[in-house]
């Protein structure tokens, strides 16, 4: 049986590169709220209880147009929509009996990144590991979207741009092993490139939002590849990818 | 009338969470059908290459260094390496490419 507390440190463990990238992405965004009129506490205060990127962004933009909340919940919905994949995923991994306090808490610490090591992790998903990454990740990303909005370029630019990559850095460490082991992943992750290069291009496609572009491809690209390239029944529910830790 | 701007903090937060816990107030056990546990198989890998490429090209100063940290990544997870060893490459890749670019 794993120790909580040696869980919860790993998860805090992989938690820090995700909060250096989020430092460097929330110092952006800080920057883009500031101009849509938040302080520094306000910034702090949305950025700890939201911890949503592209989700803050548009919650941001929105409030400088005096919108009403039910819009602001609309588009939460719709940009946020992708959270509701990564939450069943989770929770297919969790057996019957599973605690609802334990899928809440689990499913609570869900933002792109912390899934993404999460479902990553061999065996069941547990809310130790997920709150281990969430305090070691979303204390950057308030702060910096705090040091964003209050100090604006301080930061030299060289220095954003290489913190920014950390993120990217990790989505690959997590996709890349099970590529190299499974085929059929291989083939999904070099298609998924693929198509998002072109979707940025393409008319109709690029007009969308990040968030629903992101969303769009992975319902068409995971549908076609799990039509295609089935898993042998019961597979994907004991998943997990072993990985260095 | 501006919204309270605390309140308006609130239910965006709201909203949000509201997104990450719908499956976990609606899934009981996991579901057996084939097609589903292979979508949600290949969920995660595609959701992350989407975000990641071409994202991470774009996210630097020089498209050029984004580009190189995506193959010093790559490689480098290929051949084993974990989380923070890869993130750190990737940043150390752009910080020396962009001093000469």
């Amino acid at each position: 049986m794993e120790k909580g507390r040696d869980v919860f440190m790993q998860g805090y463990r992989h938690g820090i590169p995700i909060g250096l990238g989020y430092f460097a992405v929330a110092f952006s965004l800080g920057i883009a709220a500031r101009d849509y009129g938040f302080s520094a506490l306000q910034g702090f205060f949305a950025s700890l209880i939201t911890y949503a990127s592209a989700g803050q962004y548009m919650g941001f933009a929105l409030y400088a147009t005096n919108t009403t909340l039910a819009e602001l919940v609309l588009l939460m919905f719709i940009i946020n929509a992708r959270y509701i994949l990564m939450g069943f995923a989770l929770n297919q991994r969790m057996p019957e009996g599973t605690p609802l306090s334990t899928r809440l808490l689990v499913g609570s610490c869900i933002t792109d990144e912390i899934f993404g090591i999460t479902i990553a992790r061999p065996g069941i998903p547990t809310p130790y590991y997920t709150f281990g990454a969430l305090i070691a990740a979303v204390p950057m990303w308030a702060l910096g979207t705090a040091l964003g909005i209050s100090m604006g370029n301080i930061l030299p630019a060289r220095i954003v741009s290489a913190l920014s990559v950390a993120l990217f850095g990790m989505f690959i460490a997590v996709i890349i092993p099970p590529a190299r082991r499974d085929k059929a992943v291989l083939g999904a992750v070099a298609v998924s490139f693929a198509l998002s290069y072109a979707s940025v291009r393409l008319p109709v496609i690029s007009g969308l939002s990040q968030g629903n572009r992101t969303i769009l491809l992975t319902v068409i690209i995971a549908s076609v590849f799990a039509a295609l390239f089935p898993r042998e029944t019961g597979e994907a529910s004991e998943g997990g990818e072993v990985y260095e830790d | 009338m501006k919204i309270n701007v605390y309140l308006y903090i609130f239910v965006m937060a709201f909203a949000t969470w509201l997104m990450r816990v719908a499956a976990s107030l609606i899934m009981k056990k996991p579901v057996r059908n084939r097609f589903f546990q292979s979508f949600l198989y290949y969920v995660p890998y595609v959701t992350l290459a989407v975000m990641t490429f071409p994202a991470i090209v774009e996210a630097t100063q020089s498209p050029i260094a984004g580009a190189a940290a995506l193959i010093v990544c790559i490689t480098a997870a290929w051949f084993g390496q974990g989380l923070f060893p890869v993130a750190v490459l990737g940043c150390a890749t752009v910080l020396i490419l962009e001093f000469f670019l």
